[in-house]
This record gives structure tokens, C-alpha cells and sequence, in this order.
């Protein structure tokens, strides 16, 4: 490893001499400044003018994007509602009955004793698990994608594994474009983290790799369905 | 990979007579472009976003080297390791290395252009491991040890009967006679053989369309979902990229990410955009336990302050492949290397040499209609003709191109005469067709009426159509 590593760490001078020989340089300090500062306050750049509509709209449109690209969408006045909803889904679509979600506190605090026909697992997914269940950590509007975030509440694999995976998004947590995403990202992760991973999602999983016919469920899920909870 | 930009004219030639290729391109020509087209007009600031997008990419890399050292700081906090590159066999070595230390006998593999670019696949299994392609279109075009023809749809040169060939001869532990009619069996077909190599890899490799220096993140754009497959699944994840990948802030990916999808396939946004921030964490109960990132140079550092800078926006989304008439006629296989079309013919020579690749920046007629969708607003012809210029300098190219280029040149550093010369050629041409829509043969130029009938151009040039808002 040694031999590759010293290479690298001279790479690594090598390419930032060639690169400040070839930028224009000029006052060193005001570039320096001008990063910090982008850096510290990210500015917002142009943001389409699509999801500047009240709440209620918003949920609509985001309904209606990710609606486009073959999700499926519901929308419950409680989560106490949640696993009734949950166990017709499985039912009207001849799944089966056994649901692996992470720790997430508001899904596991959901009254599951009340469908007793469902079973429920805890935990990261493993390649048996046909269904999972997640909560998103936002829903964006301007495009119908589903932000979630790593970690034991919810899992990555659950998102990728399972054929079908079910995802419940709190109302409130409905926002309008990315960077009020990010926004309250920085909020609860504090400002410049960030999970192992943060994944936005549109729809199931698909490929239009042959003669460019789209086709779902390409590696991750053949089927995503959305329940949006109005009292989460 | 293999360079064989030199035979570009040999190349073409065959690929207009294939006509496998030719019935799979004739899928293409027409549907990238209308989805793109249909996209733009849902959103109004489309094209106000594509001037903001090559802002935040000009400033980045006005500010590349802070921007580095802003982002390796982060990885490194997030329990990441930053590797540097110098050349594509520096790249090869270092993850060999890696794949060593963790003892690895199978690796998969998410779709990457830079593992194309510096030939990864063939370095690792000279080393006795096993590489699976996860990309469909990856996976495909590996059974058939071909290069991928398009930088975002690798499979784009195959018809359907192709792919279920190649998959009888390959997956022969499966029944003779099942059924692969359909589309969506082939695809089931992959998913199904791919599935236990996701389970079984002891690292996984993705290459990254973006790094974020606010963050320390990598960011892999996809639709299938095998990207995160191979790094969530794998002990070892291995981030392989290029140095210009680099964007400032979570605010600024999203503005290009806005024009990513749109441009490459008419998508409101991709299915999977994945953000990756170091290995696991300590509550994480998956994901790598080592996650490594690759920063390739490979020439790259030497285009800054260049008259190539610009290139060195791309987001590598191909809508200037897919919306280019050359590219339509010939495919990707004809330039010989791994980025084809417009892009490719600025790329390519300045990664592998003029000497090498000179051919490709004639493969362009100069209509203009890469640099008119490019959501990063590369000149590409004006690079093209960069490029012609250096190697008309050379003298590379025959006598006969010689006097012609030359006067091409005089014609198109005067545009009042070049665009007069462009509609006297026009109307001569529409003459020569004899009232029909084709020409079916036009001295000197045998070599492409031999096989096709030239089109006879519409009554205006492009210019003229352009100028009088007839396109776009
Ligand atoms: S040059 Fe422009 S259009 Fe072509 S792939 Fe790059 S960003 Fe896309």
C-alpha cells in the first residue's frame, strides 16, 4: 500500500500545483474569502417559480409528479389510520403479509396490534424481505421526490432490497423545492453534515436500456406506494 | 480501453451498412430529443437555470483548488479517505490496491465513465477478480466485451434480439426454451442473475457525477437503483472520479441537477439521486465500512486556463450526443473511444492526444445543435474548430482535406460570406436532387452517396432557420 499511497499524496501536489499555476489567481486573500463565505451561507440560486403555492397545493402537485412516474399515493387524516391502510394495501395487492421497518419512533409507535395480519420486523432489510416500510425525512414538491436519510430509524436497504417499498411522509413534511429541504437538513444535522447517506427518490426503480422501452424495476423496487399522513 | 479514434473514418464507414445498428439508432434519433423538447417547455426557467448552471460551474473551477481542499477536509472528517491520480494507470493501481487489502474476488461495478476511461475492468480481472457490471446496459454490453456506445445509454447500439442472443449464450444454467420476447423479461432476466452479485461483492464501485465541497459528499445520479446496491451492500465502497466533478454547495447541485435530468432523458428528475457522506456510522445497521474516493487528473488539471476550459463543465448528460446528426448516422462505436458524439470529438483529444484523435472534431457539421442543448452552455463547435485549427497546423490531415479545410476556414472567419456560400450551396444541392427529397449520387463525395441517398436539404439553412426562431 505504501508505494501507492506515497504516489497519491504527490499526485495530490503535483495536480494542486498545475492547478494554481494555471488558474488566474489574482488576490489570493478575496478568493479565499468568496469561498468561506459560499461555503458558510450556501446563497439560493434561481428557484422555478412551479412550487411557490399554498400547502395544500403543494401535497397536490406532489401527488400528482410522482402520480407521473408510477407511484402509487394515498393520503390518511391520522396515523392511526396508517396500518389499517397499510394492511389493504398488501391485501388488494396479493402481497405478503411480513413488513421489515428500522426504529423509526412515529412508525413504530403506529397501533400494529390492531392488524394483527400483519407482521411486523424490525431492522436493516435482508434479500428475503419482500416489503418494506420507511418514513421520509421530506417530500418534495417541485418534482414528487421522496427525501430519507440513513441511519437505524430508517435503514438505506430497506429503500433498495425489498420489491415493493411503502414510504410514509408526515403532511407537514411536505415542502415546496430541494432547498427547503436542505434548510431543515441543516436544521437537524447541523450545518455542513450530513447522514452516510441522503436519498432522493422518484418512483420505483427502472431502465430504458432496451431500445429505450421503460421498464420498472430494474434492480431496486418494481413498486413504491406513498401514504401521506395528515397528523404525523 | 482501446483507442481506435484513428480508424474513425474506417469505423464509420461500417457502421452505416450495419443494420443492426442502424434499425437500433433509428429508435434513438427521434425520442431523447422530443422528451428533452418537452421538458423544457413544463419548465419556464429552463433555460435561465442552464446560465446559472454554467455560472456555479465556472466559479468552481476558478476556485477548484480551495474547493478541493474544502471538500477533502470534510471526507476526511466523516471518516473517508481521498486518493489522488495522476494518470489513468495511477487510478488503476490505487484500486487495485484497495480491492487487495480487503482480499475481494468479486466486485461489482455501478456505471462510470472514468472506469471506462482509464480501463478498470480488465486491470482488476488481470489480478484473478471477478468484475459484474450492475448497469443493464453496462451488464449488457460486458457479455458482449463491447464498449459502451453512449456515455448515458451504453446499450444504445443493441436491438432487443441482440440482447436476448447474448443473454442465451451467457446464462446457460437457465431453461433453452423460456421465453425472452419481451422487453421486460430480459430485464427480470438481469435483475434475477444480478441479485446474488450485490450480495456477494466484497467492494463495490460507483463512479460520481457529483462531490460537494460544503459537504464532503459524492453524488450518483441513476434510474435503476443498482448504483446503490453496489455501495450499500459491499464492505468496501470505492468512489471512482474525475477532478471537475466538483460543485460548492447542497444549493448549487440542485440548481444543476435541475437541468441534468431534463437534458440526458426528458425526466422531471431522475429515479434515484443518492447522496454519500463517508462510511457508516455508528448507529448505522448497513451500508460500507470503508468508503474511499478516487480523483482523477488524467489530463483535466492542464485544460484550466486553457481554450478547453469549458469542456470541463460537462455533466457528462449526453443531450448533445442525442442531439447530434453525425452521431445519429454512425453511433458511438465510430469514434473509437469512450466518449462519442460532440462531447467526445472536444474530450477526447484532449485526454488521449490530437495525434490519436484528430479525426473526430471533423466528424461535425457544424450545425450547431450541441452547443444550442447543452445545459452547461459549452461552445462545442467553437472547441471543434479549436481543435481543427491545431491539427490543420500540424499537418495531419491529407492534401486533399488540407485545401478544403483551409477554405472552409477563410469561410468561417468571415460569416456574412460563410453564411451566403451555406445557402448558394443550399439551393445547388436542392438542384442536384432534381425536385426529389434525396441525391442519390454527388461527386466527390461517393463515399457517402454510394450506401444512402443524401438527403436534399430543407429550403433553409440551419442559420436562417435558427435566426428566424424555427428551431427550439
Ligand atoms: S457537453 Fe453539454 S450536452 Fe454534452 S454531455 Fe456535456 S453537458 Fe451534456
Amino acid at each position: 500500500m505504501n508505494d501507492v499511497r506515497n504516489k497519491s499524496i504527490a499526485a495530490r501536489s503535483e495536480i494542486f500545483s498545475d492547478l494554481k499555476r494555471n488558474l488566474d489567481i489574482g488576490d489570493e486573500k478575496a478568493r479565499e474569502k468568496r469561498v468561506r463565505e459560499r461555503l458558510s451561507n450556501p446563497p439560493r440560486n434561481l428557484i422555478p417559480e412551479r412550487a411557490n403555492i399554498p400547502h395544500s397545493e403543494q401535497i397536490a402537485l406532489f401527488r400528482e409528479q410522482i402520480e407521473a412516474v408510477s407511484a402509487t399515493v394515498e393520503q390518511v387524516a391520522a396515523a392511526a389510520d396508517v396500518p389499517a391502510a397499510l394492511a389493504s394495501f398488501l391485501r388488494d395487492n396479493n402481497l405478503p403479509s411480513r413488513l421489515r421497518l428500522g426504529s423509526d419512533e412515529a412508525l413504530n409507535a403506529l397501533p400494529w396490534n390492531k392488524t394483527p395480519n400483519v407482521d411486523v420486523q424490525t431492522g436493516r432489510a435482508v434479500p428475503e424481505d419482500a416489503v418494506s416500510l420507511s418514513r421520509a425525512f421530506k417530500a418534495v414538491a417541485e418534482t414528487g421526490t421522496l427525501i430519507l436519510l440513513s441511519g437505524a430509524d430508517n435503514p438505506t436497504t430497506l429503500n433498495f432490497l425489498p420489491d415493493t417499498h411503502i414510504v410514509v411522509v408526515s403532511a407537514k413534511d411536505v415542502v415546496g423545492t430541494y432547498e427547503e429541504a436542505w434548510t431543515h437538513l441543516r436544521e437537524t444535522q447541523g450545518k455542513g453534515s450530513m447522514p452516510r447517506a441522503l436519498n432522493m427518490i422518484s418512483g420505483p426503480s427502472r431502465t430504458a436500456d432496451v431500445e429505450q422501452t421503460i421498464q420498472l424495476g430494474a434492480h431496486g423496487p418494481r413498486q413504491q406506494h406513498i401514504i401521506i399522513v395528515d397528523d404525523l | 480501453m482501446e483507442i481506435r479514434s484513428p480508424q474513425f473514418k474506417n469505423n464509420a464507414r461500417e457502421a452505416l451498412v450495419d443494420e443492426n445498428l442502424q434499425s437500433a439508432l433509428g429508435k434513438m434519433r427521434t425520442g431523447f430529443t422530443s422528451k428533452r423538447a418537452e421538458a423544457r417547455a413544463r419548465l419556464p426557467e429552463f433555460d435561465d437555470l442552464r446560465d446559472q448552471a454554467r455560472d456555479i460551474k465556472d466559479h468552481t473551477l476558478a476556485h477548484l483548488d480551495l474547493y478541493y481542499e474544502a471538500y477533502e477536509e470534510k471526507v476526511t472528517a466523516a471518516g473517508g479517505h481521498v486518493h489522488w491520480a495522476r494518470t489513468a494507470g495511477d487510478a488503476r493501481d490505487i484500486i487495485l490496491q484497495i480491492c487487495q487489502d480487503e482480499n475481494a474476488k468479486l466486485v461489482t461495478k455501478g456505471k462510470s465513465m472514468i472506469a471506462e476511461e482509464v480501463a478498470l475492468n480488465d486491470h482488476l480481472e488481470e489480478a484473478g477478480m471477478e468484475v459484474a457490471e450492475t448497469d443493464l446496459g453496462e451488464y449488457i454490453i460486458q457479455l458482449r466485451q463491447e464498449p459502451p456506445s453512449h456515455i448515458i445509454a451504453p446499450a444504445v447500439h443493441l436491438t432487443r434480439s441482440q440482447v436476448e442472443k447474448s443473454f442465451r449464450k451467457s446464462h446457460t444454467h437457465l431453461a433453452d426454451d423460456r421465453n425472452l420476447d419481451e422487453v421486460s423479461s430480459l430485464v427480470n432476466e438481469a435483475r434475477q442473475v444480478l441479485r446474488q452479485k450485490y450480495i456477494d461483492a466484497d467492494v463495490g464501485i460507483t463512479g460520481a457525477n457529483f462531490l460537494i465541497a460544503e459537504t464532503g459528499t459524492s453524488i450518483i445520479v441513476t434510474n435503476e437503483g443498482n448504483g446503490d446496491l453496489t455501495q450499500t451492500l459491499p464492505r468496501v465502497h470505492i468512489v471512482l472520479t474525475s477532478l471537475e466533478k466538483m460543485v460548492p454547495t447542497l444549493e448549487d447541485v440542485s440548481t444543476i441537477l435541475r437541468v441534468l435530468a431534463r437534458s440526458a432523458t426528458g425526466q422531471e428528475f431522475s429515479t434515484y439521486t443518492t447522496l454519500s457522506t463517508g462510511p457508516r456510522r455508528e448507529d448505522d445497521p448497513d451500508g460500507p465500512e470503508e468508503y474511499h474516493v478516487v480523483v482523477l487528473d488524467n489530463g483535466r488539471s492542464a485544460m484550466i486556463g486553457s481554450e478547453f476550459q469549458d469542456m470541463l463543465r460537462c455533466i457528462r448528460c449526453g443531450a448533445c450526443i442525442n442531439h447530434c446528426p453525425v452521431y445519429h448516422a454512425i453511433g458511438g462505436h465510430s469514434y473509437g473511444w469512450v466518449y462519442p458524439g460532440p462531447m467526445g470529438s472536444v474530450l477526447t483529444p484532449t485526454l488521449v492526444g490530437i495525434d490519436k484523435a484528430g479525426h473526430l472534431p471533423n466528424a461535425s457539421t457544424f450545425c450547431g445543435r450541441c452547443e444550442a442543448v447543452c445545459p452547461m452552455r459549452i461552445p462545442l463547435p467553437k472547441m471543434m474548430r479549436h481543435w481543427r485549427e491545431r491539427e490543420f497546423e500540424r499537418h495531419l490531415t491529407p492534401k486533399l482535406s488540407r485545401t478544403a479545410l483551409g477554405f472552409w476556414a477563410f469561410l468561417a472567419k468571415r460569416p456574412a460570406l460563410y453564411h451566403l456560400s451555406n445557402s448558394v450551396l443550399v439551393r445547388l444541392l436542392r438542384v442536384l436532387a432534381f425536385g426529389r427529397g434525396a441525391i442519390g449520387s454527388l461527386p466527390l463525395a461517393s463515399g457517402w452517396t454510394r450506401h444512402r441517398d443524401l438527403p436534399a436539404p430543407e429550403r433553409n439553412t440551419f442559420q436562417e432557420l435558427w435566426r428566424s426562431g424555427g428551431y427550439e
